[in-house]
């Protein structure tokens, strides 16, 4: 008993993360076996193991349209919001300039209004506007709303870099544009595809903004809120899911890679 | 460096140094447009349509700048917005104790496996928002697993519900936010040397003075920016109080969602967010001086 006292308070931390993994993990688990259920209209209780959902997930009609519009909205809100966005940490982490203080204002303020001021807002304007809110308006939102998100982390990584590497390049005659091209821009690359990464996540998982400015156009996360009542067939665990364990490859991935890389140089 | 840069690009001294100073806006230009366009004015649109009183015909609102629709907003949601703050703080709160041994453990005591483990944080993410809150409300429910457990060691009787309660849209909340939380503590906590708690411990501290004394003031940043991330979203929720609450536990942000999109009473839409916005900002700004973390801004 005194050994499992000692044992117990050792490992007490690890005890703690093992339970708040479960925490986590408990919902994963729950829409991963419910993928696998032989629905009848409603995917709320269990009727019994088919894999027909995952051999067949676009059978329940306007899903796969859904979860296309959401990749093609994601990738466009991605591509402009890294863009925008890594110009505007190179411009905050590397020049002196006056009205500094106010564009950290403009950055920091959209991250500190909840979502559905954002979406809110935006549509009001659209609509005072006589703009018919559909797909662009949901790339526009997205594009918004990521900017920071990646200014954020883009700039995160330009100050950890050490100035020593490009004085190195300029001591050995590369100029401003070389340096830039062959030294500054491969370090910030994994800062810049980080944000990337945040900035599909957070576009891809988008509901309330989504929602606000979507008019017709319906995107997976509309998809899944609309049928939540109605009942939400089983393929919508099954795109739940894949895109789970995809992300999880794509980062495990781009780690071993990442680990690889630093061990040959 | 600069006699090196101006002899490749071939331009003269004074060129050059007007493109530096132009430089930094250049860059900037694009995003902070959009920023501007996409997210100053439509503030300024929302208050300009918050001031604004029913017109002549249906859905029609003119402006007259009638300020008073604010204190009208206030107390008739009172409750909302009191509730709101509440779940918001319980549920940061909540994560707050879930995480900080998870990021520690992560931290500390993962050895090889933190990489892993951290990817594994933030996987769920990936599993859409609103299925992960659904699955919440299945499990949580009279025939769900949790009930069941709890139900069988008799810490509740059967006909106490889970679901559609404030127990489940505070543990959604904590639950759908949570990376929010675990990342910048796992940040902050990442960047502690070990050796300042190698030194508390040569000093006779005990591990609980360590903790008290060294490591959580050194992991503080952590804390604001995971408490500050989590309640922002947390108190802007509509979701979590849809799918897994009553209409007791309605929070402002249904509200909101509601007036814009079924009334469309669009002023008292407006004034509400403005509201919301600027009390999450004030506590933000508040916590942020009272923290002594100004680097976040």
């Amino acid at each position: 008993m005194k050994k499992f006292t000692r044992w117990f308070s050792k490992n007490l931390i690890r005890i703690y993360a093992v339970m708040g993994f479960t925490y986590l993990f408990i919902p994963i688990l729950y829409t991963f076996v419910f993928s696998f259920n032989d629905y009848v209209r409603s995917n709320l209780v269990w009727r019994g193991f088919t894999f027909n959902n995952w051999t067949d997930p676009c059978a329940p009609l306007d899903i796969c349209p859904a979860l296309g519009n959401s990749i093609k909205i994601g990738l466009m809100a991605t591509f402009g919001a890294t863009i925008l966005g890594t110009l505007i940490a190179f411009a905050l982490a590397r020049y002196a300039f006056r009205g500094r203080g106010l564009v950290n204002t403009l950055i920091f303020l959209p991250m500190a209004t909840p979502e559905l001021v954002l979406g809110a807002s935006l549509l009001t304007m659209f609509l005072n506007l006589g703009f018919n809110p559909g797909f662009w308006t949901i790339v526009i939102a997205h594009i918004m709303f990521c900017i920071s998100f990646v200014v954020v982390t883009v700039k995160a990584r330009i100050a950890s870099l050490d100035p020593r590497l490009e004085q190195a390049a300029m001591d050995l005659y590369a100029n401003e544009a070389e340096t830039f091209r062959r030294v500054t821009l491969p370090l910030v690359a994994p800062g810049i595809a980080g944000g990337a990464l945040l900035a599909f996540s957070l576009s891809f998982d988008d509901f309330i903004i989504t929602n606000f400015n979507s008019g017709t156009t319906i995107t997976f996360p509309l998809y899944v809120y609309t049928h939540a009542e109605r009942g939400l067939p089983a393929q919508a665990n099954v795109i739940g899911v894949s895109m789970f364990l995809l992300a999880l490859i794509v980062v495990l991935a781009g780690q071993f890679v990442g680990r690889k890389r630093k061990v040959s140089a | 460096m600069v006699a090196i840069a101006r002899k490749s690009t071939g331009l003269n001294p004074l060129d050059s140094l007007r493109q530096k100073v132009a430089m930094p806006y250049l860059l900037l230009l694009p995003g902070m447009l959009w920023l501007l366009v996409f997210f100053l004015a439509p503030i300024l649109t929302l208050v300009s349509t918050s001031t604004k009183v029913p017109g002549m015909g249906i859905g029609e609102f003119v402006q007259q700048y009638r300020w008073a629709n604010y204190w009208d907003a206030i107390t008739a949601m009172q409750t909302q917005f009191i509730r709101t703050f509440v779940y918001a703080i319980i549920a940061t709160l909540l994560a707050l104790a879930i995480s900080y041994p998870l990021a520690y453990a992560i931290a500390f005591k993962s050895g090889r496996w933190k990489n892993v483990l951290l990817v594994l944080v933030v996987a769920p993410f990936f599993c859409s928002f609103i299925l992960r809150t659904i699955a919440w409300r299945q499990i949580l429910a009279q025939d769900g697993l949790v009930f069941k457990t709890l139900h069988s060691l008799h810490l509740i009787s059967a006909d106490t519900r889970l679901t559609s309660s404030a127990f489940a849209v505070v543990t959604g909340l904590a639950y759908n936010f949570l990376p929010f939380m675990t990342l910048p503590l796992y940040a902050s906590l990442e960047r502690i040397d070990p050796r300042t708690m190698e030194a508390s411990g040569d000093l006779y501290a005990n591990g609980l003075t360590t903790f008290r004394k060294v490591t959580l003031p050194l992991s503080m940043p952590g804390v604001v920016a995971g408490t500050l991330l989590t309640f922002i979203p947390a108190a802007g929720d509509f979701v979590n109080a849809q799918i897994l609450g009553n209409p007791s536990t309605t929070m402002i942000g249904n509200v909101i969602n509601a007036q814009y999109l079924q009334t469309t009473n669009y002023p008292l839409a407006a004034t509400l967010s403005f509201i919301l916005m600027i009390a999450i900002l004030a506590i933000v700004l508040v916590y942020i001086r009272k923290s002594g973390t100004d680097e976040l801004v």
